[in-house]
C-alpha cells in the first residue's frame, strides 16, 4: 500500500488533496481513518502571535529572574535576587512595624502598660489572634474550657490570675517539660476501700451546695487525705494546683461519679511550656489578654 | 469473554489465572500478616476465580475461526467501561463523603478505616486510575482499531491489562483503608504494587505497539500519538517516583530512595505529568477520536493537532517545580517551571480551539445531542483549566493561591469539567455501539445527566474559587501594626458556606453519574444485532 497521498484515488495529483470541506472552504490533508479526515488549515496567525508572546514572557523571565543550571551554578539574573534574602526582608519589615509597641511588653510592667490606651489599642488585637492560634485548640476560642481544659474566662485561677501569674504560667507550663515547671498532681487514692472512696466523693460532690457534713465519716476521711491541698473546708485557693471543691468550678466535674473516677486514678493535667515558642513580650502579651478575659467574670462574681 | 477466545487462549489465561493464584498464595504465606498478606489473599481469590471461570468453560464454547480476525476485537473494551463506571461511583461517592466531613467533621465514625486521611487517596486514586485509567484503556483499545483499521495484536494480553490493572486499583483502594501508603500523593501504593503495575503497563505499552504496527492506514492518527504519550510517559513517572527499598521482602512498608528536595521534585515532576499524560494526554487522544466522529466533521487543522501534541509533550515535562514554589527548591528550578508553564498555554489552547472549531458545521448537532454537547463542554474546560493552570503557575499568583483550596477548584474543574465530559461523550457515543443499537437505552437521561453535570461542576468550581482566594486573602492580611489580621481559625470558620456548596456540587455530579451507570446497564441488556458492516479491520485480506 502507497503512503504517497497523490497517488491515492480521486486525489488531486499536484497537491494529493481529495476533496474541499464544503463548511470552512479548506481542503483536507487526503488521509482518512476509520471516517475521520483532518482539515488541511493553515496556522491561525493568532496562535502564532500569543505562541511569541508567552517566548518572549519567558525569556525576559530568564534574563530577569535566577533561570538555568549552569554545572554547580545557575544564571543569577539581572534582577539578582534569592528568594531566601527576600523572605527575610519581607520578615524584617513587617517585624520593624512591630517593633514600636512589642517591644514594650519585653519588660512585664503590667499595670503601666494597661494605662497606656493607645498601646492598647495596637496590641489586644495582636493579642487575640495569638490566642486563637495559640491557645483556642484547648481552651476554646473565648476562653470557654472544653473538656479535661480549664475555663479562662471565669474568674477561678488554679495557679493565680493577675497578668505576672498568668505569663509565669506560659513560660513554664504545667507538668511540663520546663526544669521550673508548675507541678501539680491529684495523686491515685486506689489505695482507699472502695466504699471510702465512693462516700468520700458523694461528700466532695455535696461540698458546692453545702449538704456535706464535716463530722460525718467521709468527712474525716476527706480531712486526712484531702484537705492538705484542697485547704480545711475544700475551699482551695493554696495555689498549689489543688482546686476549690466548694464552687464547682473543678476541670473535670464534680459529680460522684466522676469524683470517684478522679480518686481512683487521679489527675495530671498538662499546660506546655510556651517560652520555646512565643518571645517573652509574645507571652506577656497574651498574659495581659488572658487576664483581661476574665475581668467581666469577676465583677458579676459574688 | 471466554466464547471470544480460541482454545489455545482459553488454555494461556487458564495458566496466568494459576500464576496469578500461586503470586497471590505467595505473597501471603510470605508475608503472613497486614496489607501485604491480605493483598496476597485478594490475588489468591481473584486468580482461583479466574481458574473456574475459565477452566469450567474450557470446551463449552465453539472454536473460533479465523473469521474473528475480520471484526474488531470489543470485548474488553466493554469491561474496561464497565470497570471505569464501577470506580467512577466509588471514587466519586467517596469524594462526596469527604466533601461532607470537611464541612461536618464530627460526622467521623470511631474506626481508623473512615477516617479523613485514608478516605481522600480513596478518592483520589479512585476517580483518576480507577475512572479515568480505566475509561483511558478501554477506549484505547476502540480507538487504536479503528483508526488503525486493525485487530488488537491478540486477544489474551487485552484481558491481562485490565484485570491486573484493576487488581492494582483494589491494591491500592484496599490498601488505604489499611493505612498501607508510601505518602507520595497520586502514588501512595507499596512496592509490590507498584512493580505489579510495571508488569501490567509493559503488557499495555507492548500490546499496543505490536497492534499500531499492524495498521491498514498508512499514517499514525493523532489520537493514536497521545495515547502512546500516555502510555510511555505514565511507565517512565511511575518507575521514576516509585523506586523505593522495601523494609523487608515480606513487608509493605519501603522507604523512596530519593531524600529532601530532590524527593519532593521528583514527587512533583510526577505528580504533575500524571496530570499531563494521564489527565491531559490520553484525554486528547479521546477527544480526537470521539468528537469528529459523533460530530461527523473533520479535524479543522491537522496542523494544530501537531503544534499542540508537541508543546504539550515537551512543555509539560517541565513544568512540575511551580508546585513548589517559595519552598526550599531552588529559586531557578522554580523559575523554569513557571515560564514553561506559561509556554504550556498555547500548544494546550491549540487542542481546544482545533475542537471547538471542528463543530463549525456542527452546532445544530451540539444543541440537539446531549452527548456531543458533553464533548463540547469538555473541551470549553480544557482550555478554562489549562489558563488557569498557566496563571496559577506563576510565581506570584501562585504566592496567594498556594495550599488553597483554589487549587483543589482548579484540579476540579479540569477533572469533573474537562476529564469526566468527555469520558461521558466518549460512553455514551461507544456504549450503543457496542451493544448493537442506534442510541442509549434512555436518551431524556442523558440530557438529565448533562445538566447534572455541568451543574455540579459550577457550583463546585465557582465554590472553591471564592474559597481558596478568600483564604489566600485573609493569610495574607497584616493590621497597620504588623500583625496579623486573621489568626487561621477565622479562616477556617469562613469556608463553611463553600464547603457545603462545594459537597453539593459534588452530590449533583455524582447523582449524574449514577444516571449514566443506569443507562449504560439498561442498554448493554438491551443489545441489539445493529452491525456496521464498515467498521471493520482492513488487513483481512484472505489473499495478503
Amino acid at each position: 500500500m502507497t503512503t504517497d497521498p497523490k497517488a491515492l484515488p480521486g486525489a488531486d495529483p499536484h497537491t494529493g488533496n481529495r476533496e474541499i470541506d464544503p463548511v470552512t472552504g479548506y481542503d483536507t490533508t487526503g488521509h482518512e481513518w476509520g471516517g475521520i479526515k483532518e482539515l488541511n488549515t493553515p496556522f491561525p496567525r493568532i496562535a502564532l502571535i500569543a505562541l511569541g508572546l508567552t517566548f518572549a514572557y519567558a525569556v525576559v523571565a530568564w534574563i530577569l529572574l535566577p533561570a538555568w543550571p549552569l554545572g554547580r551554578d545557575y544564571t543569577r539574573g539581572l534582577l539578582d535576587l534569592d528568594q531566601g534574602e527576600v523572605a527575610v526582608a519581607g520578615y524584617r519589615e513587617l517585624s520593624g512595624m512591630r517593633e514600636g509597641w512589642l517591644s514594650r511588653f519585653d519588660a512585664p510592667d503590667f499595670a503601666a502598660l494597661e494605662q497606656d490606651a493607645d498601646l492598647m489599642a495596637a496590641a489586644m488585637p495582636a493579642a487575640h489572634r495569638l490566642f486563637r492560634d495559640n491557645c483556642a485548640v484547648c481552651h476554646g476560642m473565648t476562653g470557654g474550657g472544653g473538656p479535661g481544659f480549664p475555663v479562662l474566662s471565669d474568674g477561678y485561677w488554679l495557679w493565680g490570675g493577675a497578668p505576672a501569674d498568668i505569663a509565669e504560667t506560659l513560660s513554664v507550663g504545667i507538668n511540663s517539660e520546663h526544669p521550673d515547671t508548675r507541678y501539680g498532681e491529684m495523686p491515685a487514692f486506689d489505695w482507699l476501700e472502695r466504699a471510702d472512696r465512693t462516700a468520700l466523693a458523694e461528700y466532695v460532690a455535696g461540698l458546692p451546695g453545702g449538704g456535706a457534713d464535716p463530722e460525718s465519716p467521709a468527712g474525716l476521711l476527706f480531712e486526712e487525705n484531702c484537705a492538705a491541698c484542697h485547704g480545711e473546708g475544700g475551699e482551695g485557693g493554696l495555689l498549689n494546683g489543688a482546686p476549690s471543691l466548694t464552687d464547682d468550678s473543678v476541670i473535670y466535674g464534680q459529680d460522684a461519679a466522676t469524683v470517684e473516677q478522679t480518686l481512683r486514678h487521679g489527675r495530671m493535667g498538662v499546660m506546655p511550656q510556651w517560652s520555646d515558642r512565643l518571645s517573652a513580650a509574645e507571652i506577656n502579651l497574651l498574659a495581659l489578654h488572658v487576664a483581661r478575659l476574665s475581668s467581666g467574670a469577676e465583677e458579676a462574681a459574688p | 469473554m471466554i466464547a471470544t477466545l480460541t482454545l489455545r487462549e482459553r488454555r494461556i489465561g487458564l495458566g496466568l489465572s494459576i500464576l496469578l493464584a500461586v503470586i497471590g498464595l505467595g505473597m501471603a504465606a510470605l508475608a503472613r500478616q497486614g496489607p501485604m498478606a491480605i493483598h496476597g489473599a485478594m490475588a489468591l481469590v481473584l486468580g482461583l476465580g479466574l481458574v473456574f471461570l475459565i477452566g469450567g468453560a474450557l470446551y463449552d464454547h465453539p472454536e473460533q475461526g479465523r473469521e474473528r480476525l475480520a471484526r474488531y476485537y470489543d470485548a474488553p473494551t466493554r469491561l474496561g467501561i464497565i470497570m471505569a463506571l464501577f470506580w467512577g461511583v466509588i471514587g466519586m461517592g467517596v469524594g462526596v463523603w469527604v466533601a461532607a466531613l470537611m464541612y461536618w467533621p464530627e460526622a467521623t465514625p470511631l474506626w481508623p478505616a473512615t477516617s479523613f486521611g485514608r478516605l481522600r487517596p480513596v478518592h483520589t486514586s479512585g476517580v483518576i486510575f480507577g475512572f479515568g485509567g480505566n475509561a483511558l484503556i478501554a477506549t484505547s483499545f476502540y480507538v487504536l482499531q479503528r483508526t488503525s483499521r486493525a485487530r488488537l495484536a491478540d486477544s489474551v494480553s487485552p484481558w491481562f491489562v485490565l484485570i491486573g490493572y484493576n487488581l492494582f486499583c483494589l491494591w491500592a483502594a484496599s490498601g488505604y483503608l489499611m493505612g498501607s501508603t508510601q505518602s507520595k500523593e497520586y502514588a501512595e501504593p507499596e512496592w509490590y504494587a507498584d512493580i505489579w503495575l510495571v508488569v501490567v503497563w509493559l503488557t499495555y505499552f507492548a500490546l499496543y505497539i505490536r497492534t499500531l504496527a499492524r495498521r491498514a492506514e498508512p499514517h499514525i492518527y493523532v489520537a493514536n500519538w497521545y495515547y502512546m504519550a500516555f502510555i510511555l510517559v505514565v511507565a517512565m513517572l511511575h518507575i521514576v517516583n516509585n523506586l523505593a527499598l522495601p523494609v523487608s521482602w515480606t513487608e509493605a512498608e519501603s522507604f523512596p530512595v530519593w531524600s529532601g528536595v530532590q524527593d519532593a521534585m521528583i514527587q512533583w515532576w510526577y505528580g504533575h505529568n500524571a496530570v499531563a499524560f494521564l489527565l491531559t494526554a490520553g484525554f486528547l487522544g479521546m477527544l480526537y477520536y470521539f468528537l469528529p466522529v459523533r460530530a461527523q466533521r473533520p479535524i479543522w487543522s491537522y496542523r494544530l493537532s501537531i503544534l499542540s501534541f508537541w508543546g504539550i509533550v515537551f512543555f509539560y515535562m517541565w513544568a512540575g517545580s511551580h508546585h513548589l514554589h517559595y519552598t526550599a527548591l531552588p529559586y531557578w528550578v522554580q523559575t523554569l517551571g513557571m515560564t514553561f508553564s506559561v509556554m504550556l498555554l498555547v500548544p494546550s489552547w491549540a487542542s481546544a480551539g482545533n475542537a471547538l472549531a471542528t463543530l463549525n458545521g456542527a452546532w445544530h448537532k451540539v444543541r440537539d445531542d446531549a452527548t456531543l454537547r458533553f464533548m463540547f463542554v469538555a473541551a470549553v474546560f480544557y482550555g478554562l483549566s489549562t489558563f488557569e493552570g498557566s496563571f496559577m503557575a506563576i510565581r506570584p499568583v501562585n504566592s496567594l493561591s498556594h495550599y488553597t483550596d483554589w487549587t483543589v477548584g482548579h484540579v476540579h474543574s479540569g477533572t469533573l469539567g474537562w476529564v469526566a465530559m468527555i469520558v461521558f461523550g466518549a460512553i455514551y457515543t461507544l456504549v450503543p455501539k457496542l451493544s448493537g443499537r442506534d442510541g442509549m437505552a434512555w436518551p431524556q437521561a442523558v440530557e438529565w445527566h448533562f445538566w447534572l453535570a455541568v451543574a455540579g461542576t459550577l457550583v463546585y468550581v465557582v465554590s472553591l474559587w471564592n474559597a481558596g482566594i478568600t483564604q489566600g486573602l485573609m493569610w495574607r492580611a497584616y493590621d497597620e501594626n504588623g500583625s496579623l489580621s486573621y489568626s487561621f481559625i477565622e479562616s477556617v470558620e469562613a469556608m463553611r458556606p463553600y464547603y457545603a456548596a462545594r459537597t453539593l456540587g459534588g452530590a449533583l455530579f455524582l447523582a449524574g453519574l449514577v444516571i449514566c451507570v443506569l443507562n449504560c446497564r439498561a442498554t448493554m441488556r438491551a443489545a441489539g444485532s445493529r452491525a456496521d458492516s464498515a467498521d471493520r479491520p482492513l488487513a483481512a485480506h484472505p489473499a495478503e
